[in-house]
Formats: structure tokens, sequence, C-alpha cells
């Protein structure tokens, strides 16, 4: 009936030789770890449905993570876009000051007083603020000026047509050719506005690193031209831009300003002050942290419940395995490692996809506000991770519970 | 003949109390080398549960138990699940195939727990496919096999981790009578070798004659040791 029978002994002396080679090898215990891994993964992936259904609810959760904290991170980056164009090393402002757009006006005397702190190479005035401009249509339409040095012309932008030269001559502007260019009925070089009743003249088009987050074309010029024509207060100058002779000057430097009653950062102190008010102060942070909690809870009853269901269904054949003579140890680690497989295939599934949808919508919205940082990546993976030993560890507890004798008893 | 199994005065029991129940009470008996020793009784008789407390799985509340003269509840944990994984193969009424590993595959399991490196163990596990006459299923998943051939393949995965006692749980309740008939045969014939002992717990009379010795039981107890059955 079976053929070839005699060959039962023959296998066993192998069996038994292949045995006692085994048992002889240094790697023993990798080849059996390896071994038992690749069960599980077999055990995983060949249970097509459920394995799919995993990794969906996987896939879904970091999608929704990536999606929303790149958002936040994207929206934030705009926010910060005057400080990252500028490119100061140092910000000195009110106390008061929470971001660019609340920018409080310093006397003229803190310039003075700043340059002559010891270990500053250099300081400059900076205007920043909103205006209305006229344009040739007629129509009016809010901009952002930023009023540069006039000597040192410190934070200008990279201009692509034109010459930084020409921000001196007569009602010179430059314009930044970002995803708001067009709202400016996209000028050429020479083509006028009027800005509160003066006289502007394109005569620059300039590149940024990143573009503003209220949707506003932005205009350079020179810091007198820009407290001239814009109606300012009392005192004019938004920020003083300030360059440390090094960085060990920049706590001398701190201490100092902080003597006069105003504040002073470094950039990314800035940017991150920045972050923080849209964070802690405005709802963006309660609303970051609620999406994020929806995607985790999403992520975990789905894969959570899914992976529960797939080692229950397989309850039975870890009993046969432990019955076999599997240890507990090893179990667990099949366990684990099918969890963590989901969780890491999910998540680069996850981080694809959302990376996919990011590139998909910058070629209909060039300034489409969503950045995927290492931040964010990290952050997804965390929760992943925890998505992933949360599983593991609600089925590891059944199945460690499972006694080899109700495999026999059926 | 030598003792492969040697289990004395065993006892055991569930719950406490007046809810305290006897499933086996006061057995002793041994199981030789190239003995095919058969534990028949009716449903609830302390079969399985005796089988379980033999292999390891089931600790007893009294008594003890010697494979080859260790003993092995005495034993740690994980020592005793080497043991099973060393000494014993088993044969389980359902079978306990995993149905997403290919035939081939879950009769290399066992060579894998005993550290194989993969493509070695399913190169083993081919021949112990071979050898039950299924080398042509190798890919199949188990579920697309009959029972008769599922049967054959939890035998060929007892038999990879070359045990010294082979377990089989009721192995012909799933399968008709002369499929049984054929399957008892084999391990009659094949599997049963002069350094192996065959413990079989089963219901079926038919396969009685294919028996060294039968132990018979009920409620617990070891009424009977039918020692000499003349088989076939």
């Amino acid at each position: 009936m079976f053929g070839a029978v005699q060959m039962v002994r023959a296998a066993q002396t192998r069996v038994l030789g292949f045995r006692a080679a085994s048992r002889g090898t240094p790697n023993a215990l990798v080849e059996r770890v390896l071994g038992i891994l690749r069960i599980a993964y077999k055990l995983l992936v060949n249970d097509r449905g459920k394995f799919i259904a995993v990794l969906m609810g996987m896939t879904f959760s970091v999608f929704l993570m990536i999606q929303v904290t790149s958002m936040f991170s994207g929206m934030m980056k705009k926010a910060s876009s005057t400080v990252t164009n500028t490119g100061s090393r140092m910000w000195v402002m009110d106390r008061s000051v929470t971001n660019v757009q609340s920018a409080i006006p310093l006397p003229d005397y803190v310039l003075d007083a700043v340059r002559s702190i010891e270990g500053v190479k250099y300081a400059v005035p900076l205007y920043s603020g909103g205006a209305l401009v006229r344009l040739k249509s007629g129509v009016y339409q809010p901009v952002t000026v930023i009023g540069l040095d006039d000597t040192s012309l410190l934070g200008r932008p990279e201009l692509i047509e034109g010459t930084i030269e020409d921000i001196y001559a007569e009602n010179g502007f430059v314009v930044v050719k970002d995803p708001e260019f067009s709202k400016l009925e996209n000028p050429k070089l020479g083509t006028e506005f009027e800005l509160n009743d003066n006289r502007g003249v394109i005569v620059g088009i300039a590149n940024v690193p990143a573009s503003g987050l209220f949707g506003m074309p932005t205009l350079y010029t020179t810091y007198s031209r820009a407290i001239q024509y814009i109606p300012s207060m009392r005192y004019t100058m938004s920020f003083v831009l300030v360059e440390p002779k090094s960085p060990a000057a920049i706590p001398h430097i701190q201490e100092e300003v902080e003597k006069l009653g105003y504040d002073v950062t470094t950039e990314q102190g800035f940017i991150d002050r920045i972050t923080n008010w849209y964070m802690f102060r405005t709802g963006m942070g309660m609303n970051l942290l609620l999406m994020t909690a929806i995607a985790f809870i999403v992520g975990l009853s789905i894969s959570g419940q899914t992976f529960y269901t797939f080692v229950l269904e397989n309850l039975e054949k870890f009993g046969a395995l432990k019955a076999i003579g599997a240890k507990g140890r090893e179990l667990v680690a099949m366990i684990f490692f099918q969890a963590g497989l989901t969780g890491i295939a999910g998540y680069g599934l996850g981080v694809g996809l959302c990376a996919a949808l990011i590139a998909l919508a910058r070629l209909r919205m060039p300034d489409y506000a969503s950045i995927i940082t290492a931040g964010n990546l990290l952050l997804a993976l965390g929760m992943v991770l925890v998505i992933s030993l949360l599983s593991g560890y609600v089925a590891v507890r059944k199945v460690l519970r499972i006694d080899p004798y109700d495999i026999f008893r059926g | 003949m030598q003792t492969a199994i040697h289990a004395e005065h065993l006892t055991k029991w569930f719950g406490q109390g007046e809810a305290k129940t006897f499933a086996v009470r006061d057995v002793t008996f041994d199981a030789h080398f190239h003995e095919m020793l058969y534990i028949v009784g009716p449903s609830g008789s302390g079969k399985t549960t005796l089988l379980s407390i033999i292999s390891g799985i089931l600790r007893p509340n009294e008594g003890a138990v010697s494979i080859e003269d260790i003993d092995v509840w005495s034993q740690s944990e994980n020592r005793i699940a080497d043991m099973r994984l060393q000494k014993i193969g088993f044969v389980f009424q359902d079978y306990h195939l995993f149905p997403n590993l290919t035939t081939l595959e879950n009769v290399a399991i066992p060579l894998v727990l005993k550290r194989g490196e993969w493509k070695a163990s399913l190169e083993v596990a081919a021949k112990f496919l071979d050898v039950v006459g299924l080398s042509n299923r190798a890919k199949l998943s188990p579920g697309r096999l009959s029972g008769g051939e599922q049967q054959r393949v939890a035998i060929a995965r007892a038999l990879a981790s070359g045990p010294d006692v082979m377990i089989f749980d009721e192995p012909t309740a799933s399968l008709d009578g002369d499929t049984g008939k054929k399957i008892v045969e084999f391990v009659r014939s094949e599997v049963l070798t002069d350094r192996r002992c065959i413990v079989i717990v089963t219901h079926d009379d038919r396969i009685y004659p294919y028996a060294d010795r039968i132990l018979y039981m009920e409620d617990g107890r070891l009424l009977e040791d039918r020692g000499g059955v003349a088989h076939a």
C-alpha cells in the first residue's frame, strides 16, 4: 500500500545523524530560532484573508497617523517660513511675541543696544507686516511685506529673475514666485501696482525655501521703504536680526538682551516657539492629538482584533506544537514575530500610501502643506510597535494558557 | 523485553472537595520496546488522561512515570518539553496538521523544533513523506488530502523526530474500516521497531488483533491486562 517502507529505517538513521550534526553546530540556536520564525511567517502569510485584514488595519492606521502629523509639520513649516527664509542665526523680539505675525514693534534704541553687546558680529532691523496692494486690474490683494535692512539686505531671497541691487531702485519690490504668485496676476519684471497709494514696481522674482501659511503672496523691499509705504505705529522694527561672532557668544548675548527687557532666540528656538504656540495655544494641538489617538485606536482595534482572531483560530495548532515539544518562549517568539511582521509591513505600506497621496495632491496643489518628517515617521513607528506589542501580548496570554491536554481531549 | 515506559501508582483527579473527580486511580503498568500496547475502555474511563500523563503532558497527583528509566515528572517543564520532542511522537485524533503549511512543512515541524536548519529539515521530512507514500502530495495543503492521507502525514510528522515512544490517540476514529486497518497494519509492520514502543488509545475493536497487549480501563482503574493477544 505505502511502498518503499524499508526506507523508514534509513530515514530514521538520517534524522538521527542530522540531529547529532545539528547539536554540534555553533549556530544551532540561531538556526532553530530562524526555523521556528519561518514556520511563524508561513502560518501568518499563508492565511491570506486574515493577513490582509491585519495588514490593512495597520496600513490604514499608519496612513492616518502619518497624514495627520505630516499635515501639522507642513503647516508648521509654512508658519515659520519667514524665519526659515530669512536665515538669521538669532532673533530679538518683544517678550510677548509668539509667532512672526504677532510681531510687536521694537523701539530703535534696541537695535543700537544689541549692536553694542560684546559677541555680536552685526545686528540689523527687519520689518514684517501685512498690506493691501491694488493690482492693475483694480483688484485688492493682501500681501506679506518683508523689509530688509537697507545696508546689508540680510535675509534677501534667491532671485530667479532680475538683480538684487534693483531693490534700491525707485519703488522697487521683489516678488516671491510661490503658489500664491498668481494671486498678483503673475507679475513680470516691471509690473506695477499700488501699495497704500504708493507706486510699486516689480524689480525681481525670487525663490524661497518655504511659502507662508495664510495663502498670501510675499513682497520684499528695503526696510526704509517698507516703513515709509506701510502705515505703522510709533515703533517700526518687527525684529532685530543678530549674527553672533561665535556660538559661544550666544548665551552672553541672550543674557544681555534679557537685561534690556526683550527676548532673544536662535532660529530653531523661534521655530520651536511658533510650533509650540500653534500646538498648545490654538486648537491645532488638540486636534492633532485626537486624530493621532483615533488612528491609534483604529489600528489597534482592527489589527489587534484580527490578529487575536487569527491566533484563536490557530489555538489548537499552537497547543499541538506545545504537545510536540515547543517551549513557551518559542511560541512567544512566534507570536511576537507575527505581530511585529504585520506591524512593520503595515508601517511600510502606510508610509508609502501617505507619500503617494501627498505626491498626488502636489500635482494639483504644489503648495500642499504636508511634509513627512523623521519625527512623524518615528512617532508612527512607535505607535505601530505599541499596537504590535499589545496585539501580540493579548495573543500570547491566550496561547501560553492553552493546555496541551486539551488537544488530547479534543 | 526492555521496558520503555514504567508507570507506577498513577492517580489523577480534577476539582476539589465535593467536586473532586478521579480520572485515573492507582494505575501501574509497563510498556516495552517492540510492543504495541492498546489502552481501551468506554468513554470517560480515563484513557486519554492516562495517555497525557505518560507522555509528559498532564502532571499526575500521585505516582510516577519513567521513560527509558528517566523519571518524567521530576524534570523541569523545559526538560519535559525536550523529552516530548526527543523521545515521544504524537499522532493526535484530529491530526492537528497546520492547514497553512504544506504537507512537507508539516512533517518538518519537529525537525525544525529540534534545531533543524530549514532546508535540511525539509529534505529529511521528504524522506518520511516518501515512507508513508505521500511524496506526491508534498506541496499540497493538508486540507486537500483525504482523512487517511492526513493520518499518514501525522504519522510521518511523529516519526520524523525519531521517537522511542509513539502515542496514537484514537488513530482510526476518523477513518473508514479498511483505511483504519491499513493504517494500523502499516504502523505494526513498519513503525514498530526493536527500539520503539507504541501506545494506542482506541475504541475500535476491529484493530484489537494488531495489539501485543491490551489494557482495559474503566472508571480510571486498570481492570485487565490482556497480554499476548494474537495479532494478524
